[in-house]
Protein backbone atom coordinates (compact mmCIF):
# COMPACT_ATOMS: atom_id res chain seq x y z
CA UNK A 1 0.00 0.00 0.00
CA UNK A 2 2.70 2.28 0.56
CA UNK A 3 4.41 1.56 -2.07
CA UNK A 4 1.27 2.93 -4.34
CA UNK A 5 1.49 5.95 -2.57
CA UNK A 6 4.98 7.02 -2.58
CA UNK A 7 4.69 5.88 -6.28
CA UNK A 8 1.51 8.24 -6.41
CA UNK A 9 3.74 10.54 -4.70
CA UNK A 10 6.82 10.46 -6.96
CA UNK A 11 5.20 10.84 -10.97
CA UNK A 12 2.70 14.15 -9.06
CA UNK A 13 5.79 15.93 -7.17
CA UNK A 14 7.75 15.07 -10.83
CA UNK A 15 4.92 16.38 -12.79
CA UNK A 16 4.36 19.54 -10.83
CA UNK A 17 7.98 20.26 -10.89
CA UNK A 18 7.85 19.71 -14.38
CA UNK A 19 5.13 22.36 -14.91
CA UNK A 20 7.14 25.29 -12.19
CA UNK A 21 10.16 24.80 -15.01
CA UNK A 22 8.34 24.65 -17.84
CA UNK A 23 6.13 28.36 -16.43
CA UNK A 24 9.48 29.59 -15.65
CA UNK A 25 11.24 28.83 -18.63
CA UNK A 26 7.77 30.67 -20.60
CA UNK A 27 8.79 33.63 -17.79
CA UNK A 28 12.31 34.20 -18.98
CA UNK A 29 11.23 33.71 -22.90
CA UNK A 30 8.08 35.11 -23.79
CA UNK A 31 8.19 38.41 -25.49
CA UNK A 32 5.46 40.30 -23.82
CA UNK A 33 3.92 40.68 -20.43
CA UNK A 34 0.91 38.98 -21.37
CA UNK A 35 1.95 35.96 -22.39
CA UNK A 36 5.25 35.58 -19.43
CA UNK A 37 1.61 35.77 -17.07
CA UNK A 38 0.31 33.43 -19.14
CA UNK A 39 3.21 30.93 -18.39
CA UNK A 40 3.50 32.25 -14.89
CA UNK A 41 -0.20 30.73 -14.29
CA UNK A 42 0.79 27.04 -15.49
CA UNK A 43 3.37 27.11 -12.60
CA UNK A 44 1.21 28.43 -9.95
CA UNK A 45 -2.22 26.70 -10.98
CA UNK A 46 -0.84 22.82 -12.18
CA UNK A 47 2.33 23.06 -10.99
CA UNK A 48 1.49 23.45 -7.10
CA UNK A 49 -1.96 21.89 -7.82
CA UNK A 50 -0.06 18.45 -8.80
CA UNK A 51 2.49 18.95 -6.14
CA UNK A 52 -0.04 19.15 -3.47
CA UNK A 53 -1.70 15.76 -4.92
CA UNK A 54 1.43 14.31 -4.77
CA UNK A 55 2.08 15.05 -0.68
CA UNK A 56 -1.73 14.19 -0.31
CA UNK A 57 -1.09 10.15 0.26
CA UNK A 58 2.06 11.24 2.65
CA UNK A 59 -0.41 13.72 4.76
CA UNK A 60 -0.57 12.55 8.62
CA UNK A 61 -4.00 13.00 8.81
CA UNK A 62 -7.74 14.07 7.19
CA UNK A 63 -6.17 17.46 9.28
CA UNK A 64 -3.18 17.74 7.69
CA UNK A 65 -4.62 17.05 4.12
CA UNK A 66 -7.07 19.63 4.30
CA UNK A 67 -4.30 22.05 5.12
CA UNK A 68 -3.00 21.34 2.02
CA UNK A 69 -5.83 21.54 -0.32
CA UNK A 70 -6.51 24.72 1.48
CA UNK A 71 -2.59 26.12 0.58
CA UNK A 72 -3.23 25.05 -2.96
CA UNK A 73 -7.01 26.90 -3.16
CA UNK A 74 -5.43 30.02 -1.09
CA UNK A 75 -2.50 30.02 -4.17
CA UNK A 76 -4.61 30.01 -6.82
CA UNK A 77 -6.98 33.06 -5.62
CA UNK A 78 -3.77 35.08 -4.78
CA UNK A 79 -2.03 34.05 -8.31
CA UNK A 80 -5.56 34.31 -10.26
CA UNK A 81 -6.05 37.68 -8.50
CA UNK A 82 -2.10 39.56 -8.80
CA UNK A 83 -2.43 38.00 -12.77
CA UNK A 84 -5.22 40.36 -13.45
CA UNK A 85 -4.31 43.02 -11.71
CA UNK A 86 -0.89 42.87 -13.49
CA UNK A 87 -2.68 42.38 -16.82
CA UNK A 88 -4.83 45.22 -16.49
CA UNK A 89 -2.25 47.39 -15.47
CA UNK A 90 0.00 46.19 -18.64
CA UNK A 91 -3.00 46.81 -20.70
CA UNK A 92 -3.49 50.57 -19.40
CA UNK A 93 0.63 51.20 -19.70
CA UNK A 94 -0.36 50.05 -23.41
CA UNK A 95 -2.85 52.56 -24.26
CA UNK A 96 -1.56 55.08 -22.76
CA UNK A 97 1.32 54.87 -24.58
CA UNK B 1 24.93 13.18 2.43
CA UNK B 2 20.92 12.80 2.52
CA UNK B 3 18.32 14.67 0.12
CA UNK B 4 17.22 17.22 3.07
CA UNK B 5 21.27 18.27 3.39
CA UNK B 6 21.73 18.91 -0.55
CA UNK B 7 18.30 21.09 -0.20
CA UNK B 8 19.32 22.72 2.77
CA UNK B 9 23.06 23.62 1.11
CA UNK B 10 21.03 24.86 -2.53
CA UNK B 11 18.54 27.10 0.02
CA UNK B 12 21.45 28.19 1.83
CA UNK B 13 23.27 29.09 -1.53
CA UNK B 14 20.30 30.44 -3.03
CA UNK B 15 19.43 33.18 -0.52
CA UNK B 16 23.05 34.35 -0.33
CA UNK B 17 23.22 34.76 -4.17
CA UNK B 18 19.60 36.66 -3.56
CA UNK B 19 20.95 38.66 -0.63
CA UNK B 20 24.20 39.59 -3.10
CA UNK B 21 22.33 40.54 -5.76
CA UNK B 22 19.56 42.82 -4.25
CA UNK B 23 22.29 44.87 -2.89
CA UNK B 24 23.92 44.53 -6.15
CA UNK B 25 21.20 45.69 -8.23
CA UNK B 26 20.57 49.17 -9.94
CA UNK B 27 16.73 49.54 -9.39
CA UNK B 28 14.89 50.32 -6.33
CA UNK B 29 11.73 48.28 -7.88
CA UNK B 30 13.99 45.05 -8.38
CA UNK B 31 15.87 45.50 -5.05
CA UNK B 32 12.54 45.31 -3.83
CA UNK B 33 11.17 42.61 -5.24
CA UNK B 34 14.58 40.26 -4.27
CA UNK B 35 14.30 41.50 -0.31
CA UNK B 36 10.96 39.82 -0.71
CA UNK B 37 11.92 36.65 -2.05
CA UNK B 38 14.64 36.41 0.42
CA UNK B 39 12.81 36.83 3.17
CA UNK B 40 10.01 34.42 1.95
CA UNK B 41 13.21 32.02 1.43
CA UNK B 42 14.74 32.69 4.42
CA UNK B 43 11.69 31.68 6.66
CA UNK B 44 12.60 28.50 4.94
CA UNK B 45 15.39 28.22 6.47
CA UNK B 46 14.12 28.68 9.49
CA UNK B 47 11.91 26.41 9.40
CA UNK B 48 14.48 23.71 8.50
CA UNK B 49 15.84 24.91 11.77
CA UNK B 50 12.92 24.17 13.45
CA UNK B 51 12.24 28.09 14.74
CA UNK B 52 8.69 27.62 13.17
CA UNK B 53 7.86 30.84 15.12
CA UNK B 54 10.49 32.99 13.88
CA UNK B 55 9.43 31.83 10.54
CA UNK B 56 6.02 33.09 10.95
CA UNK B 57 7.00 36.48 11.61
CA UNK B 58 9.92 36.75 8.76
CA UNK B 59 7.25 35.59 6.80
CA UNK B 60 4.34 37.59 7.83
CA UNK B 61 7.09 40.91 8.26
CA UNK B 62 10.01 40.41 6.27
CA UNK B 63 8.28 39.08 3.51
CA UNK B 64 4.97 40.60 3.72
CA UNK B 65 4.06 43.89 5.28
CA UNK B 66 7.89 44.64 4.67
CA UNK B 67 7.82 43.92 1.65
CA UNK B 68 3.88 46.11 1.10
CA UNK B 69 6.42 48.76 2.67
CA UNK B 70 9.21 48.79 0.58
CA UNK B 71 7.09 48.83 -2.37
CA UNK B 72 5.95 51.90 -1.53
CA UNK B 73 8.76 53.41 -0.70
CA UNK B 74 10.00 52.28 -4.18
CA UNK B 75 6.76 53.46 -6.12
CA UNK B 76 7.73 56.93 -4.15
CA UNK B 77 11.82 57.30 -5.57
CA UNK B 78 10.78 56.29 -8.78
CA UNK B 79 11.04 59.91 -9.97
CA UNK B 80 14.03 60.48 -7.64
CA UNK B 81 16.13 57.66 -9.23
CA UNK B 82 16.29 59.66 -12.30
CA UNK B 83 17.20 62.84 -10.34
CA UNK B 84 20.25 60.90 -8.44
CA UNK B 85 22.10 60.44 -11.79
CA UNK B 86 25.72 61.48 -10.02
CA UNK B 87 27.67 58.73 -8.06
CA UNK B 88 28.78 59.56 -5.02
CA UNK B 89 32.66 60.03 -5.33
CA UNK B 90 35.63 58.15 -4.98
CA UNK B 91 36.35 58.57 -1.25
CA UNK B 92 33.09 58.00 -0.08
CA UNK B 93 32.37 54.78 -2.15
CA UNK B 94 35.89 53.38 -0.65
CA UNK B 95 35.16 54.21 2.55
CA UNK B 96 32.19 52.88 2.68
CA UNK B 97 33.72 49.72 1.06
CA UNK B 98 36.13 49.91 4.20
CA UNK B 99 33.67 50.11 6.73
CA UNK B 100 31.58 47.15 4.88
CA UNK B 101 34.47 44.59 4.84
CA UNK B 102 35.29 45.89 8.38
CA UNK B 103 31.95 44.93 9.92
CA UNK B 104 31.80 41.71 8.04
CA UNK B 105 35.26 40.52 9.04
CA UNK B 106 33.77 41.61 12.45
CA UNK B 107 31.08 39.08 12.41
CA UNK B 108 33.16 36.52 11.07
CA UNK B 109 35.41 36.50 14.13
CA UNK B 110 32.35 36.90 15.98
CA UNK B 111 30.93 33.47 14.46
CA UNK B 112 34.53 31.63 14.62
CA UNK B 113 35.46 32.24 17.99
CA UNK B 114 32.31 31.53 19.47
CA UNK B 115 32.77 28.42 21.94
CA UNK B 116 31.69 24.98 20.34
CA UNK B 117 29.18 24.39 23.10
CA UNK B 118 27.36 27.68 22.88
CA UNK B 119 25.62 28.03 26.38
CA UNK B 120 21.77 28.17 26.22
CA UNK B 121 19.00 28.62 28.72
CA UNK B 122 16.85 26.39 26.47
CA UNK B 123 16.94 23.44 28.88
CA UNK B 124 16.06 26.09 31.64
CA UNK B 125 12.78 27.32 29.97
CA UNK B 126 11.79 23.84 29.12
CA UNK B 127 11.93 22.92 32.99
CA UNK B 128 10.10 25.61 33.55
CA UNK B 129 7.15 25.21 31.13
CA UNK B 130 4.74 24.38 34.57
CA UNK B 131 5.12 27.54 35.62
CA UNK B 132 2.92 29.45 33.09
CA UNK B 133 0.98 26.00 31.81
CA UNK B 134 1.48 27.15 28.55
CA UNK B 135 3.72 24.53 26.92
CA UNK B 136 5.30 26.59 23.94
CA UNK B 137 8.22 27.63 25.54
CA UNK B 138 8.64 30.74 22.73
CA UNK B 139 5.37 32.50 23.86
CA UNK B 140 6.81 31.42 28.08
CA UNK B 141 10.15 33.76 27.22
CA UNK B 142 8.75 36.33 25.27
CA UNK B 143 5.04 36.46 27.69
CA UNK B 144 6.54 35.25 30.87
CA UNK B 145 10.74 34.82 31.35
CA UNK B 146 11.32 37.53 29.17
CA UNK B 147 8.26 39.86 29.60
CA UNK B 148 9.59 42.57 30.10
CA UNK B 149 11.44 42.62 26.85
CA UNK B 150 8.72 42.43 24.91
CA UNK B 151 6.58 45.50 26.92
CA UNK B 152 9.24 47.74 25.95
CA UNK B 153 9.16 46.38 22.32
CA UNK B 154 5.33 47.42 21.98
CA UNK B 155 6.36 50.54 23.66
CA UNK B 156 8.53 50.52 20.94
CA UNK B 157 5.58 50.23 18.19
CA UNK B 158 3.89 52.58 19.49
CA UNK B 159 7.00 55.30 19.27
CA UNK B 160 7.00 54.30 15.89
CA UNK B 161 3.64 55.16 15.29
CA UNK B 162 3.78 58.79 16.68
CA UNK B 163 7.51 59.05 14.48
CA UNK B 164 4.80 58.43 11.28
CA UNK B 165 2.43 60.75 12.27
CA UNK B 166 4.80 63.59 12.88
CA UNK B 167 5.63 63.40 9.36
CA UNK B 168 2.10 65.12 8.67
CA UNK B 169 2.11 69.00 7.84
CA UNK B 170 0.31 70.99 9.57
CA UNK B 171 -2.67 71.88 8.29
CA UNK B 172 -2.70 67.72 8.01
CA UNK B 173 -2.54 66.97 11.56
CA UNK B 174 -4.88 64.59 12.90
CA UNK B 175 -6.04 64.13 9.61
CA UNK B 176 -6.56 60.71 7.53
CA UNK B 177 -3.17 58.10 6.86
CA UNK B 178 -2.70 58.09 2.99
CA UNK B 179 -4.34 58.77 0.42
CA UNK B 180 -7.96 57.60 -0.35
CA UNK B 181 -7.92 54.53 -2.40
CA UNK B 182 -10.52 54.07 -5.46
CA UNK B 183 -10.70 50.80 -7.19
CA UNK B 184 -13.64 49.49 -9.40
CA UNK B 185 -16.52 48.41 -7.08
CA UNK B 186 -16.80 45.46 -9.92
CA UNK B 187 -13.08 44.47 -10.16
CA UNK B 188 -11.04 41.68 -8.78
CA UNK B 189 -9.44 43.38 -6.42
CA UNK B 190 -12.60 44.54 -4.63
CA UNK B 191 -13.58 40.78 -4.94
CA UNK B 192 -10.41 39.69 -2.91
CA UNK B 193 -10.85 42.25 -0.67
CA UNK B 194 -14.63 40.93 0.47
CA UNK B 195 -13.72 37.24 -0.12
CA UNK B 196 -10.09 37.18 1.77
CA UNK B 197 -10.70 38.65 5.36
CA UNK B 198 -13.42 36.30 6.61
CA UNK B 199 -10.56 33.43 6.22
CA UNK B 200 -7.74 35.86 7.28
CA UNK B 201 -9.42 36.71 10.12
CA UNK B 202 -10.08 33.31 11.04
CA UNK B 203 -6.53 32.60 10.82
CA UNK B 204 -5.32 35.49 13.07
CA UNK B 205 -7.08 34.27 15.51
CA UNK B 206 -6.19 31.00 15.60
CA UNK B 207 -2.58 31.95 15.23
CA UNK B 208 -3.05 33.91 18.30
CA UNK B 209 -4.97 31.13 20.10
CA UNK B 210 -2.65 28.51 19.09
CA UNK B 211 0.18 30.36 20.53
CA UNK B 212 0.06 29.25 23.66
CA UNK B 213 0.95 25.66 22.86
CA UNK B 214 1.91 25.48 19.73
CA UNK B 215 4.00 28.12 17.04
CA UNK B 216 1.98 31.07 16.69
CA UNK B 217 0.95 34.17 18.87
CA UNK B 218 0.00 37.92 19.29
CA UNK B 219 2.64 39.16 16.83
CA UNK B 220 2.08 37.06 14.11
CA UNK B 221 -1.62 37.08 14.35
CA UNK B 222 -1.74 40.60 14.39
CA UNK B 223 0.21 40.84 11.17
CA UNK B 224 -2.35 38.66 9.62
CA UNK B 225 -4.96 40.62 10.47
CA UNK B 226 -3.43 43.64 9.46
CA UNK B 227 -2.22 42.62 6.29
CA UNK B 228 -6.69 41.77 5.94
CA UNK B 229 -7.28 45.49 7.20
CA UNK B 230 -4.86 46.78 4.38
CA UNK B 231 -6.50 44.55 1.22
CA UNK B 232 -9.86 46.73 2.91
CA UNK B 233 -8.07 49.71 2.72
CA UNK B 234 -6.00 49.61 -0.72
CA UNK B 235 -9.52 48.50 -2.45
CA UNK B 236 -11.48 51.44 -0.78
CA UNK B 237 -13.69 49.34 0.91
CA UNK B 238 -12.76 51.44 4.43
CA UNK B 239 -11.14 54.14 5.30
CA UNK B 240 -8.06 54.68 7.82
CA UNK B 241 -9.25 56.11 10.69
CA UNK B 242 -8.46 60.38 11.75
CA UNK B 243 -5.41 60.16 13.73
CA UNK B 244 -7.25 62.82 16.51
CA UNK B 245 -9.79 59.58 16.44
CA UNK B 246 -9.89 59.19 20.37
CA UNK B 247 -10.87 55.68 19.63
CA UNK B 248 -8.17 55.10 17.83
CA UNK B 249 -6.03 56.58 20.11
CA UNK B 250 -7.29 53.77 22.63
CA UNK B 251 -6.71 51.05 20.28
CA UNK B 252 -3.37 51.97 20.61
CA UNK B 253 -2.69 51.80 23.90
CA UNK B 254 -4.55 48.89 25.12
CA UNK B 255 -2.13 46.25 24.79
CA UNK B 256 1.10 47.96 26.13
CA UNK B 257 -1.49 49.38 29.03
CA UNK B 258 -2.64 46.09 30.01
CA UNK B 259 0.72 44.81 30.14
CA UNK B 260 2.09 47.78 32.73
CA UNK B 261 -1.21 47.29 34.37
CA UNK B 262 -0.48 43.67 34.97
CA UNK B 263 3.27 43.94 35.52
CA UNK B 264 2.47 46.99 38.06
CA UNK B 265 -0.08 44.61 39.79
CA UNK B 266 2.60 41.89 40.46
CA UNK B 267 4.63 44.83 41.85
CA UNK B 268 2.12 45.42 44.10
CA UNK B 269 0.26 41.72 45.00
CA UNK B 270 3.84 39.11 44.00
CA UNK B 271 7.03 38.83 44.47
CA UNK B 272 8.43 41.75 41.32
CA UNK B 273 7.25 43.65 38.38
CA UNK B 274 6.20 41.61 35.74
CA UNK B 275 5.51 38.62 37.76
CA UNK B 276 2.40 36.24 37.56
CA UNK B 277 0.55 34.71 40.21
CA UNK B 278 1.22 30.83 39.44
CA UNK B 279 -2.73 30.09 39.44
CA UNK B 280 -3.69 33.39 37.03
CA UNK B 281 -0.24 32.98 34.73
CA UNK B 282 -2.23 31.56 31.61
CA UNK B 283 -5.41 33.41 31.96
CA UNK B 284 -3.51 36.65 32.26
CA UNK B 285 -0.74 35.76 29.51
CA UNK B 286 -3.97 34.82 26.81
CA UNK B 287 -5.41 38.23 28.19
CA UNK B 288 -2.63 40.11 27.96
CA UNK B 289 -2.25 38.60 24.25
CA UNK B 290 -5.78 39.63 23.21
CA UNK B 291 -5.82 43.28 23.73
CA UNK B 292 -2.07 43.04 22.21
CA UNK B 293 -3.16 41.67 19.03
CA UNK B 294 -5.86 44.25 18.50
CA UNK B 295 -3.18 46.87 19.46
CA UNK B 296 -0.46 44.84 17.14
CA UNK B 297 -2.86 44.75 14.15
CA UNK B 298 -4.03 48.47 14.26
CA UNK B 299 -0.37 49.69 14.30
CA UNK B 300 1.24 47.24 11.80
CA UNK B 301 -1.65 49.01 9.60
CA UNK B 302 -1.17 52.22 10.45
CA UNK B 303 2.48 52.11 9.85
CA UNK B 304 2.39 51.21 6.77
CA UNK B 305 -1.09 53.45 5.39
CA UNK B 306 1.63 56.37 5.43
CA UNK B 307 1.93 60.07 7.00
CA UNK B 308 -1.60 61.89 7.22
CA UNK B 309 -2.38 63.56 4.17
CA UNK B 310 -5.96 64.24 4.09
CA UNK B 311 -7.22 66.20 7.23
CA UNK B 312 -10.11 65.42 9.25
CA UNK B 313 -12.79 67.77 7.84
CA UNK B 314 -13.89 66.52 4.65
Amino acid sequence: MSLVRDIITIVAVSAGAFFFLAGTVGLLRFPDTLTRLHALTKADNLGLGLVIVGLLPQAASLRDGLKLVGVWLLGLLAGATVSQLIARTARQGETAK
Amino acid sequence: MSVATVFEIMLAAVVLGLGIWTIAVRETYSATVGFVAYGLLLALIWVRLGAVDVALTEAAIGGGLGGVLLLGAAARLRDADQMVAETPGKVTRASAAALSMLTAAALAGAVLLLPNSASTLAPTVIAHTWATGLTNPVTNVLMAFRAMDTLLEKVVLLLAIVGVWSLAPDNTWGGHQGPRHRADPDGILVFLARLLPPLGIVVGIYLLWTGANHPGGAFQGGAVLASMWLLAIMAGLTDTPPVSSRRLRLILVVGPGLFLVVGLGGLWLGAAFLAYPPALAKPLIVGIEIAMIVTIAATLGLLLAGVPERSAKR
